[in-house]
């Protein structure tokens, strides 16, 4: 009966997005829905194939979206890093901006296409996949929902469709990170509705009778996400056959509201999303209790009360009020620490295993990834002071920052995560190479390490330049001395950048033989000994 | 709930274990939360010293009575004090006399490379280069003028620009499009393209150049001049020489004779005061080409 009521919602959808496509009024609006479209009957055919097929086994773990999650996570991955290597080289040499890449493949372009790429592919697949994965290890439950988690993992995937191509095409809202336009973000917020209701469902029908720390983190991101992703996206159609939307809020508010969903992007899908992930995935890997309960927890609320207030911090100097830029600047101080907790508890994790360290890659990856963190949320809170922020704001050096965190943080835990989960998901002994891995790990810290040390010179230099007066009060350098004196640093960035993209397409080779290589674990090792499996 | 890492431990654990982790009840480190606390104590004191929170009129003020734009319009205006006498000078001194007076002529060009950087290097390049050769922005380095290289001339381009609508007194010309507008046919351009080759001294066809005499004559003379020796009254530039706005081969030269074009120029006197006009002025006369 279900099925039923399911094909016809996919054959109404279908329907539907064909009769909008007709009346599009922009390429993009078209685009989107020949996506609909198209995404609505692969489903119907795959689920008239599929008719009153017997119900999984409800004992079982749901595995298979998580290894779909594991693959889209590789591969956006790649995407996204290789973008950013195009658009790093484009800005060192802007003849790269070609004639025939004009008016969709230019430096314009192709940035939202990298940062959206890298966050919300790359990183949201991460934390998709490794949501319903712990969640179910550390409820013991099967996911919620039945179907819908793959609902949640192909809606995402069209989500991410949509958005790309309507960078290419020039549809955007203009916000950063917030790009897509009210098509794209309103169906988002029906997936990320559902990934909720499977989160809490799973949470709810738990065998445990506690709730991991992990699990917390999990929740306050896609909670969080949900909320900021709304309130910012508040638009109102032009037309509901175009792209086009006209924004609820304005000048200085718009601005403001802006931030505080940026920020808190970082926040809560980079950071809280993440630590969902070290506090499962560190001890797991090292074997060793988690350092301190009471440090997790008072670090988890802290964390979640104070990061909320730190966006003005990105709109010191403008036309925000004072008041407001002081509550943002003291709250990214009091950040500091909370922040810290969470550093402190992955990094102590491993006293008394410390060994570890020498013989398994995999632990060292996680180790740096929390290691970056700590210095990235360090040096957040200290660019946030208002006279470190007059020197750093609008320089390389944000640009340095964020890439310390992404690449260093958000991405060394995600590896350490991939290599983690890929021989248990594919019931493999062991990962195909360890030597491989090591490869990865050197290859990655050394580009990140170029590019964040590129970014704190050009940063810090242009900084400098832009703000250099003579004594009579006379500005001493032009915009184009600045850009000309940063070309150096830009290749040294592009090159950091290059390394990081070489690392992860080992990584992908080196998972990929070790699904089609490596020989079946032996079931029951002691650890994989879990009460439902 | 089998503890697999029983045989680590020699502190007690929470007693919770979820697919094998455990929690230590470690106390957390004394000297993060004291660093906490002190960051919440120093946010406390900040909120009491500068603007921080919202009332229902207005917010907190804070006790240093801190304003960023208060701030920064007193720096500024400190500047812009220092200054005034010398910016009185500026204008009251003869444009023509500016650099008889040395110390007057030092601040002027101070004062006026300032203002290129932010408003005129965008086209003309930082080093008032004109970019690269023909990118159709003036060299303001070397002697060549299209509307005079007096105080006075260029006083008056930065005031109302060339070519454009915003202001009666901008300078005004227009080259026709010879060939897209089918005023000369395609072997009359490939001739006077020729005789441009010859008159400024790269390789040309000779026979195609003589006959290029004729054309130059009846067509390009009354604004190029009769030798090609230009008039900076029309801004037309010299064709005789080896500087070019728009690029001199014979392809360039070409494209310029059957399609014009039509290079324009802001004009700046909404944007900068008599004093700035006449301090950028200066620093473009001294670069190299002031007459």
């Amino acid at each position: 009966m279900w099925d039923y009521v399911k094909l016809i919602v996919l054959a109404v959808v279908a329907v539907l997005a064909a009769i909008a496509a007709s009346h599009a009024r922009d390429l993009a609006y078209l685009v989107h829905m020949i996506i609909f479209m198209s995404a609505a009957a692969i489903a119907f055919l795959w689920q008239i194939r599929h008719m009153e097929e017997a119900v999984h086994n409800q004992n079982e773990y749901m595995d298979g979206v998580v290894r779909y999650g594991v693959v889209a996570t590789a591969f956006w991955g790649v995407v996204g890093f290789l973008v950013g290597v195009v658009i790093a080289f484009q800005l060192a040499f802007p003849s790269l901006n070609l004639e025939v890449l004009q008016g969709f493949g230019n430096f314009g372009r192709l940035r939202p296409l990298h940062t959206s790429a890298v966050i919300f592919a790359f990183g949201g697949n991460a934390l998709l996949a490794s949501a319903f994965y712990v969640v179910q290890r550390t409820t013991a439950a099967r996911l919620f929902g039945g179907g819908l988690a793959w609902f949640v993992f192909w809606g995402y995937q069209v989500f991410i469709l949509m958005a790309a191509t309507g960078y290419l095409l020039g549809s955007t809202q203009g916000q950063e990170y917030a790009e897509p336009e009210w098509l794209t973000d309103l169906w988002l917020t029906i997936v990320w509705v559902a990934f909720l209701i499977i989160y809490l469902g799973t949470l709810i029908k738990r065998k445990e009778p506690h709730i991991y720390v992990a699990n917390w983190f999990y929740l306050s991101f896609i909670v969080t996400i949900a909320m900021l992703h709304v309130v910012n996206n508040l638009q109102i159609p032009v037309s509901f056959f175009g792209s086009d939307s006209v924004p609820v809020w304005s000048g200085v508010q718009s601005a403001m509201v802006q931030w505080w969903y940026g920020h808190n992007a970082v926040g809560f899908f980079l950071t809280a999303g993440f630590l969902g992930m070290m506090y499962y995935f560190i001890p797991k890997q090292a074997e060793r209790p988690v350092y301190s309960y009471k440090l997790s927890i008072i670090h988890f609320w802290a964390l979640i009360f104070l990061y909320i207030w730190a966006g003005p911090h990105h709109l010191h100097y403008t036309a925000l009020p004072d008041w407001a830029q002081t509550l943002g600047m003291t709250f990214s101080i009091m950040l500091w620490m909370p922040s810290w907790g969470g550093m402190i508890n992955g990094l102590m994790t491993l006293s008394g295993a410390w060994d570890k360290l020498r013989t398994d890659p995999v632990i060292r990856m996680m180790v740096v990834a929390v290691g970056f963190y700590g210095m990235a949320t360090f040096e957040g809170p200290m660019m946030s002071i208002r006279a470190v922020n007059s020197l750093s704001h609008y320089t390389d050096w944000t640009i340095g920052h964020v890439h310390s965190g992404a690449l260093g943080w958000n991405g060394m835990i995600t590896f350490g995560m991939l290599y983690y989960l890929t021989p248990r998901l594919w019931k493999r002994e062991r990962l195909y190479s360890l030597s491989l891995v090591s490869w990865h790990f050197w290859l990655a810290t050394i580009g990140i390490v170029l590019y964040a040390a590129s970014m704190w010179v050009t940063g810090i230099m242009e900084g400098l330049m832009w703000r250099q007066v003579d004594a009579q009060g006379f500005l001493v350098n032009s915009f184009a001395d600045t850009v000309g004196a940063k070309f150096p640093m830009y290749v040294v960035r592009g090159l950091g950048g290059t390394m990081f993209l070489v690392g992860a397409l080992i990584m992908c080779y080196n998972l990929w033989m070790t699904v089609r290589k490596v020989g079946e674990a032996k079931p029951a090792a002691a650890a994989a000994a879990v009460a439902a499996e | 709930m089998a503890a697999p890492n029983k045989k680590n431990h020699d502190r007690p654990t929470t007693g919770h274990s979820w697919d094998g982790i455990e929690e230590f009840d470690n106390p957390m480190p004394r000297w993060w939360l004291w660093t906490f606390y002190a960051t919440i104590i120093w946010a406390v004191v900040y909120w009491i010293l500068f603007p921080a929170w919202p009332l229902v009129r207005g917010a907190t003020a804070g006790m240093l009575g801190y304003s960023s734009r208060a701030d920064v319009a007193a720096e500024i205006q400190a500047v812009d004090d220092a200054n005034a006498v010398w910016y009185q000078r500026l204008v009251d001194t003869d444009v023509n006399a500016i650099h008889e007076d040395a110390d007057l002529q030092r601040f002027a060009v101070n004062a006026g490379a300032a203002v290129f950087r932010a408003q005129c290097s965008q086209c003309h390049g930082a080093g008032a280069d004109g970019i690269r050769p023909g990118s159709g922005f003036p060299n303001l380095n070397d002697d060549e003028w299209m509307w005079g290289g007096t105080m006075d001339d260029i006083v008056q381009t930065v005031t109302y620009g060339i070519r454009n609508e915003d202001f009666p007194d901008a300078r005004y010309s227009e080259m026709p499009s010879f060939g897209r507008d089918e005023l000369l046919t395609s072997e009359e351009i490939d001739q006077v393209v020729n005789h441009v080759l010859n008159i400024s001294g790269q390789a040309h066809d000779a026979a195609l150049a003589e006959a290029g005499a004729e054309v130059f004559d009846l067509n390009c003379s009354s604004c190029h001049g009769v030798n090609g020796e230009g008039d900076q009254f029309q801004g037309a530039p010299a064709l005789n020489n080896a500087i070019w706005l728009y690029g001199g081969s014979e392809a360039e030269i070409r494209a310029s004779v059957t399609v014009a074009h039509f290079g324009v120029m802001p004009g700046f006197t909404e944007r900068l005061n008599e004093a700035q006009i006449r301090a950028v002025a200066s620093y473009v006369h001294q670069l190299g080409g002031g007459q």
